[in-house]
């Protein structure tokens, strides 16, 4: 961090996109479109809030910052989301 | 000439937190600083505050924690404590400073319990020199008033940002009845500019207040608080000037000088006592005694340079305080005075006293005991280094 | 770069399946960005506000541990006092150990004085930022650093504080309780407290993946769980009165609850075991029964 330190330590807000957490990772959450029925359970329990809502009312996985919890596929009623292990 | 009132030293503090403004008042009830907040209540039920909020907080501790809140929204605040409440708000203090929130807080100084004692010394604001708090001590109601604008001033310049401690003697001063000057508003408003800090809990512009911080931060932000208090060095310098020259009064910047240009023996004192002395000095002077006065006005920032400037040419120093750290067996000013004027060329002996501990008297005799002391010191040396003067041997 | 429009940003250093990451997500989701969020120290602060970052989108301010209601009560007469206040909303968002002990006195200073604002209580029923020691908030017989389950005990020895009754005692127009295992409930809930003028409270049920011990996928389930066995009543109180209740469709045992946590697994082995179990399950059949769940 090179910037200057700001009197009483000020903090702007959402600044922590810079830490991508999707290197925690040790499971990986594989969503498959095709059963989808667009409940958005997913992206309402999503911790991380990277389960991301496309034009076509579908969904995609921000893996930048996915830490792989698996909420999502535990919560989907349809089986959409598979946890795999994480190949590195 | 400004106008005299015959008021309560409360009131006179009371009314001069009233024109500076404040947005924002949490206030506890304790004895001896009850006076000014139930003044300053009567203020805002009577709507003479403006919108300011009143709040009558369940302790000291949310009080503080209030000021904080309301601080960080933007407001001016105020409030008042002693003794046991300042202690409580202990550790809101380190965190009010290390926010950089300009809050101002009166302090009517009293003993710290136990025994319980209700009465006067230093040891509630002594023990928080390291809160990171500017403290400033007055001799009189009308210095305490006075101190009320000057603190805001300093403290709310960008370059400083602490919280500061306006303290005043508990009884001695807070319940005296004395004419004084109440602060005009047209020349407080002249004198002291709104609040306007750079940052503020705004949700057109959401910033975050009071991360935490690893080692890599840590001791940068605790050095740039003490930059802060480098800065109000300067500034309680210049607001004393500035406040002088709107309303003609002047009682020091960081310290003041009774008789010190030639004095060979040096008191050093802060609060109300420095009236007593001063009587004893036109005394002893009248007598040829060279005994001079050195008032500490500003304990934090601690104005070394200016000491070590004002004691150089005295043959003893003799530091008088109102606090005690057992253990040590001396009091604040005479450890701080010590510690100022080591790795120096001055090598002039120190003599601590100790005296007006929970509310004990301080009797002019006392005084010329002191300087009858030194004198000897003057001659023969140090024996005691630091020790009560009015401790009644027989008790023991 | 994330393309969340949410109001807590991802990139926040809570574990995986974090139950409070899940709490702000829904709370600024419900209340919006017209809000000032104050924190005590806690898992959610340390977590989301690590120097120089901030996972917040709203205006936000941690002092200490025991002071969030006075802060909040600070920043509302403030903002009274400014002309800012309008429909500018504060809540405080406090963990159990923050709020139910060592905040009581502020909070209950706060909501006697009537400030405008809502203290929410995300209680995940231990100090788990400190490494899961007892909170007055940890039900009977858990587990946990400082009530350890041993040969002389089943863990900790008394029931959870009823930290809700104790808001409403304080005469709050709006108390609820929720689970983050029900987002829309949750949502409902802690939207409308803020809509409420006055203080209101919403304590929210929220089970920690490390110091409960389960897995971070089954945060969400192991709520439920907690709500379906009737441990957790869920109700809305408006002035005093219970205006709405969850009702559990099929109520469960709490074995199923207790078998899914490694702080009551002891219980399953110890001698006694049964016995405190049939403890538990009369305190799910007195809520089901005390609320009509």
């Amino acid at each position: 961090m090179s910037s200057k330190l700001c009197i009483g330590g000020i903090v702007e807000p959402g600044s922590t996109v810079i830490n991508k957490t999707g290197s925690w990772r040790t499971f990986k959450p594989i969503y498959q479109k095709e059963k989808c029925i667009k409940c958005g359970i997913c992206e309402l329990s999503c911790p991380e809030n990277c389960i991301i809502k496309t034009e076509d009312g579908y969904y995609e996985i921000d893996y930048d910052y996915c830490k792989g919890c698996g909420i999502c596929s535990n919560e989907c009623p349809r089986e959409t989301i598979e946890m795999v292990l994480e190949e590195k | 000439m400004s106008k005299l009132t015959v008021v309560e030293g409360s009131y006179a503090v009371a009314h001069a937190a009233k024109v500076c403004r404040p947005d924002v008042i949490p206030a506890y009830p304790i004895t001896p600083q009850t006076h000014i907040v139930e003044e300053l209540s009567k203020f805002a039920a009577n709507g003479e505050i403006g919108a300011c909020e009143y709040i009558t907080v369940e302790s000291e501790f949310s009080a503080i924690s209030a000021l904080i809140g309301a601080c960080a929204a933007g407001a001016r605040t105020y409030s008042a404590t002693t003794s046991q409440g300042l202690a409580l708000m202990h550790e809101v203090l380190f965190n009010a400073s290390g926010m950089r929130l300009p809050l101002v807080m009166t302090v009517a100084n009293r003993a710290m319990s136990a025994p319980l004692s209700i009465w006067n010394d230093h040891q509630d604001s002594i023990a928080q020199r390291d809160t990171g708090w500017i403290q400033l001590y007055a001799e009189d109601p009308q210095e305490a008033a006075d101190m009320t604008p000057q603190v805001y001033k300093i403290c709310e310049d960008n370059k400083i940002m602490l919280p500061a401690m306006a303290c005043f003697d508990g009884f001695i001063l807070t319940h005296v009845y004395e004419p004084v000057v109440l602060l005009e508003q047209d020349l407080t408003d002249e004198f002291l500019p709104p609040f306007a800090p750079e940052h503020i809990l705004d949700p057109s512009n959401p910033k975050t207040f009071g991360a935490f911080a690893d080692p890599g931060v840590y001791s940068e932000f605790r050095y740039m608080q003490e930059l802060g208090m480098s800065a109000a060095l300067k500034k309680i310098e210049t607001v004393a000037d500035e406040f002088n020259e709107i309303y003609g009064r002047y009682y020091g910047g960081l310290i003041d000088g009774y008789y010190l240009d030639d004095a060979e023996i040096v008191l050093v004192a802060m609060g109300s006592v420095i009236g007593t002395i001063k009587d004893v000095l036109d005394e002893l002077r009248a007598e040829g005694k060279k005994v001079g006065l050195l008032k500490i006005r500003s304990f934090r920032p601690f104005p070394t340079d200016a000491i070590r400037n004002a004691v150089k040419n005295a043959a003893i120093i003799v530091p008088l305080d109102k606090s005690i750290s057992i253990g040590k067996y001396e009091g604040a000013l005479c450890t701080e005075i010590k510690a100022s004027l080591y790795n120096t060329k001055i090598d002039i002996p120190v003599l601590g006293y100790m005296f007006g501990h929970g509310g004990r008297d301080i009797p002019p005799e006392r005084i010329k005991k002191i300087v009858s002391e030194a004198e000897k010191a003057i001659v023969n040396g140090i024996t005691i280094e630091s020790s009560y003067v009015d401790l009644r041997e027989e008790l023991l | 770069m994330n393309k969340t429009t949410e109001l807590f940003a991802p990139g926040h250093r809570g574990c995986a399946g974090c139950c409070d990451a899940l709490a702000a997500k829904f709370m600024l989701k419900a209340v919006g960005e017209n809000c000032i969020v104050v924190t005590p120290t806690g898992c959610l602060e340390v977590f989301s506000t690590p120097f120089p970052e901030s996972a917040w989108n709203v205006p936000w301010i941690h002092s200490l541990f025991e002071n969030a209601a006075a802060v909040a009560s600070g920043v509302e007469a403030a903002l009274k006092a400014l002309g800012r206040k309008n429909d500018t909303k504060i809540m405080a968002i406090g963990g159990d150990g923050a709020t139910i002990d060592i905040g009581i006195r502020g909070l209950s200073g706060a909501f006697e004085r009537g400030h405008d604002f809502t203290y929410v209580c995300v209680d995940n029923e231990a100090y788990m930022n400190t490494g899961v020691q007892r909170s007055g908030g940890t039900p009977f017989a858990a587990t946990t650093t400082t009530t350890p389950a041993g040969k002389a005990s089943f863990g900790n020895l008394r029931p959870k504080k009823n930290m809700p009754q104790i808001m409403l005692a304080h005469g709050s127009p709006y108390v609820a309780t929720t689970s983050v295992a029900y987002p829309k409930d949750m949502m409902r809930k802690v939207k409308k407290a803020t809509e409420v003028t006055g203080p209101t409270y919403v304590h929210v049920h929220a089970p920690c993946t490390t110091g409960w011990g389960f897995d971070g996928s089954k945060t969400i389930e192991l709520g439920r769980l907690a709500v379906e066995t009737a441990l957790w009543p869920m109700m809305d109180i408006e002035n005093g009165d219970i205006t709405g209740v969850h009702k559990i469709r099929n109520k469960r045992p709490v074995e199923e609850y207790l078998k899914a946590q490694k702080r009551f697994k002891h219980l399953f082995s110890i001698p006694g075991g049964a016995d405190i179990i049939k403890k538990i399950q009369e305190l799910a059949d007195w809520n089901a029964d005390q609320y009509d769940l």
